[in-house]
């Protein structure tokens, strides 16, 4: 949690109780506007940039950000502020600010939320209001926003007194980044912004309705810990919710004396050195063969901060069919969601992990000679490593100087070779970033940031841009497509002006290459409306809105081409020619069974 | 113990505008079945109490409270399946009532304890609270004379003995 410095005068009266902190004295030097109210509320959580895109109902706000000290970045289209939003983030750990209109500006905002939403990313969205007397008359630019994001929110308000602003901001943030994070949305109607009133930020928050769940039963960590000593073939199953409570530290303390191996969520990669010789990949639709038959075969899967997507299950039934399974997650409501748990470890990672390592340092389990290499699991060790060597994810190198069928794995491995594996990965959805999971060594924790849970395509560009703001020092590489590029492609404009030194890599095959790929496999090649041959040319697009572009269409010069991305400043585009009809594989088919994966090399 | 049953569980929240559909839009949008939801102020004025009867097995029933208890203006949820409870519902009937069938009406009302609380030369309109199981056979008995109009409170449950749903465990 970010320090929260004081803003205004005490008045004595702090160690009240905390429901009743917002009913101050008024102090006379802390009258301001609602729009200031709102600057001073952001200032007091820390927030040092916030993305929106200014309109009518906004205005007031606006006018108060104008001179206030906060950085805001111009987005050109509110998609682009909420993803920047959630990718800033999800690169810092710290809640990311949107800001938005009325209406149009409000809608605009939808998908980044939802998708904030699926990955448990904590955003706050301000947007703007019709004033109180037009609401709910279908006024010009009014929308029902809290209705509309009533589903894809943490919480929602909309602030009608404007008495409860500081608190409701208060509470926004709150409810975002404790618990289980996500977005939340507060909605202010353009006089409330306007009129003035006593500002006094509450120090606390007290909402008997939300309490979120820091430690849960000691009992269920000791059982955990028991299976861990019986299992033969356990397995650590890990996700995104290892990154949101920083616990990767912790994961690989558990390997280091359990010798445990480990299989990873697409939002769980980089919370586990993917070098390591106990790191299996990626589990589910397009995991490797190792990471699903280790799945499939153990005897314990211990599943932390996950969720068991039907992305990563495939038919719930055949999964991981002969396991018991350990759950520990912060959201009860996970437990039993989609798959049959036999142990749930409900509460903060940051608790249950800790406990379970006392646990797993007890002389008893010490006595059980666990650790990694010198165990009882060696034979199981043997297995998975059997499997990981002989059925390796790989691909058929192209013709070095052949036009156009650059095989796009290629490019990733040459992107980890020219950023020494540390840059921060950002994609957009589609084959891509199925190949930029599997074949970048993801290493480093919230530093591959990617639209999980719905799938967005256009998160990429907008995503890229807010992590590269919350963190500059670093290389941020965004990995996309020719479909996705376009989906914001306007905020290229955003990345020149902010002087963004983004790299952007188009895998460009001229397809919807995942459309393409399913209308190959599940609907005889009948390619509807996946072919993009009517191309955008890329190197164009980046110089016509400001950033530099380069075009690579032969293998022997990718390197090249991405040293010289490298050398340059400022965001660059790099067209890369990619073959148009390769396959992102293995490839589990939805519903199917883990254990039968299409196109495992070498049986090909 | 996966059998579909019925469960009833009492979700006090704030008193808020919109809480009943942050609620029954949950509901729908999990596909959770529901048999009926009454809401209505309580002792405390800035809590609703919401009475849901819920049809699913064990499994559904821990689904629909956990992911209620989610919600932030959820302040408690309390299972009221267990025998150790009050049910009732509230019915208004209106029921055919030509002079000649009139007398026979008011004697089921009365054999039912139901009470008649508005008469015409064509209708009666009739009160009756009770478990749905006792409405349900009145209404069963008074379909023959024709029920011109019915609306149906759902149910809405205490706790025997002195303690409040919000005080439960």
């Amino acid at each position: 949690m970010s320090a929260v410095p004081e803003v205004n005068v005490r008045s004595g009266v702090e160690e009240r109780d905390p429901a009743t902190v917002c009913q101050e004295v008024p102090n006379p030097s802390t009258r301001m506007t609602g729009a200031q109210m709102v600057i001073e509320a952001l200032k007091a959580e820390g927030v040092e940039v916030v993305f929106g895109y200014p309109g009518g109902a906004v205005l007031p706000l606006y006018d108060a950000l104008y001179d206030s000290g906060l950085r805001h970045i111009l987005t050109r289209h509110e998609a682009g502020a909420a993803h920047a939003a959630d990718g800033y983030a999800r690169a810092t750990g710290r809640v990311g600010v949107c800001i938005a209109t009325s209406g149009p500006g409000a809608t605009n905002l939808v998908t980044g939320i939802a998708n904030a939403y699926m990955d448990s990313v904590p955003v706050v969205a301000f947007t703007g209001q019709v004033a109180l007397p037009l609401l709910g008359r279908d006024s010009f630019q009014e929308v029902d926003i809290t209705g509309i994001t009533l589903p894809i929110t943490k919480h929602n308000f909309i602030v009608k007194d404007l008495q409860r602003l500081p608190r409701t901001i208060k509470e926004a943030f709150y409810i975002a980044r404790t618990g289980r994070p996500g977005p939340v949305l507060i909605d202010i109607p353009k006089d409330i912004t306007q009129t003035e009133g006593y500002y006094r930020y509450p120090k606390e928050v007290s909402l008997r309705g939300y309490r979120p769940i820091f430690e849960g039963s000691i009992e269920a960590v000791e059982q955990a810990a028991e299976e861990i000593v019986r299992a033969r073939r356990p397995v650590l199953f890990i996700g995104g919710g290892v990154t949101i409570s920083n616990t990767w530290n912790s994961i690989r303390e558990i390997v280091e004396l359990t010798g445990i191996p480990v299989v990873s969520s697409l939002m769980g990669l980089g919370n586990f050195p993917g070098d390591d010789p106990l790191f299996l990949g990626m589990v589910g639709m397009h995991g490797t063969y190792a990471a699903n038959m280790a799945v499939s075969e153990c005897d314990l899967l211990l599943g932390i901060g996950v969720r068991f997507d039907d992305r990563v299950t495939g038919k719930i039934d055949e999964f991981a069919p002969n396991a018991k399974i350990i759950h520990f997650d912060i959201d009860p409501a996970e437990i039993g969601k989609n798959v049959r748990v036999d142990v749930p470890v409900v509460g903060d990672l940051r608790w249950s992990l800790s406990a379970l390592l006392e646990c797993l340092k007890d002389d008893d389990f010490v006595a059980c000679d666990h650790r990694r290499g010198r165990g009882r699991l060696d034979e199981w060790q043997e297995t998975v490593t059997r499997w990981k060597t002989e059925r390796p994810l790989t691909y058929r190198q192209s013709d070095p100087d052949a036009e156009c069928s650059i095989k796009p794995q290629y490019v990733i491995e040459e992107i980890y070779r020219v950023t020494d594996g540390n840059a921060v990965v950002v994609t957009d959805v589609g084959q891509h970033q199925m190949w930029a999971a599997q074949y970048y060594t993801h290493k480093r924790p919230r530093s591959f940031i990617t639209s999980g849970g719905l799938g967005t395509m256009g998160y990429g560009l907008p995503a890229a841009i807010g992590a590269q703001v919350g963190r500059p020092g670093e290389v941020v590489f965004l990995v996309s497509g020719d479909g996705s590029l376009l989906m914001n492609c306007q905020e290229l404009v955003t990345a020149s002006e902010q002087r963004l030194p983004v790299k952007i890599a188009v895998f460009n095959n001229m397809y919807l290459g995942m459309v393409r790929q399913w209308q190959e496999f599940f609907f005889g090649k009948r390619y509807s409306h996946s072919c993009l041959n009517g191309s955008a040319d890329y190197v164009k697009l980046a110089e016509a809105l400001g950033c530099n572009g380069l075009r690579v269409t032969k293998a022997r010069d990718v390197r090249a081409g991405l040293e010289r991305a490298m050398s340059l400043n400022g965001p660059v585009v790099i067209d890369f020619r990619i073959c148009p009809e390769e396959n992102v594989l293995p490839m589990v088919p939805a519903g199917g069974s883990l254990a039968k994966m299409m196109g495992c090399f070498p049986e090909g | 113990m996966n059998s579909e049953t019925i469960h009833t569980l009492a979700v006090l929240v704030e008193n808020r505008p919109g809480v009943l559909a942050r609620i029954s839009g949950l509901l729908s949008r999990r596909a959770f079945n529901i048999e009926s939801i009454a809401a209505g102020p309580t002792e405390e004025p800035d809590v609703t109490r919401i009475t849901l009867v819920v049809r699913g097995n064990e499994d559904t029933l821990g689904q629909v409270t956990s992911q209620l208890g989610k919600l932030v203006d959820v302040i408690k949820i309390a299972d009221m399946t267990s025998g150790n409870c009050v049910h009732r519902e509230l019915a208004l009937i209106k029921v055919a009532a030509p002079e000649e069938r009139r007398r026979s009406i008011i004697d089921i009302v009365e054999i039912f304890r139901a009470k008649i609380v508005d008469v015409h030369k064509e209708a009666l309109v009739i009160e009756m609270s009770g478990e749905e199981t006792k409405i349900d056979a009145l209404l069963d008995i008074l379909k023959d004379y024709g029920i011109i109009e019915l609306a149906r409170t759902g149910r809405i449950t205490l706790g025997r003995g002195p303690v409040p749903a919000k005080a439960s465990t």
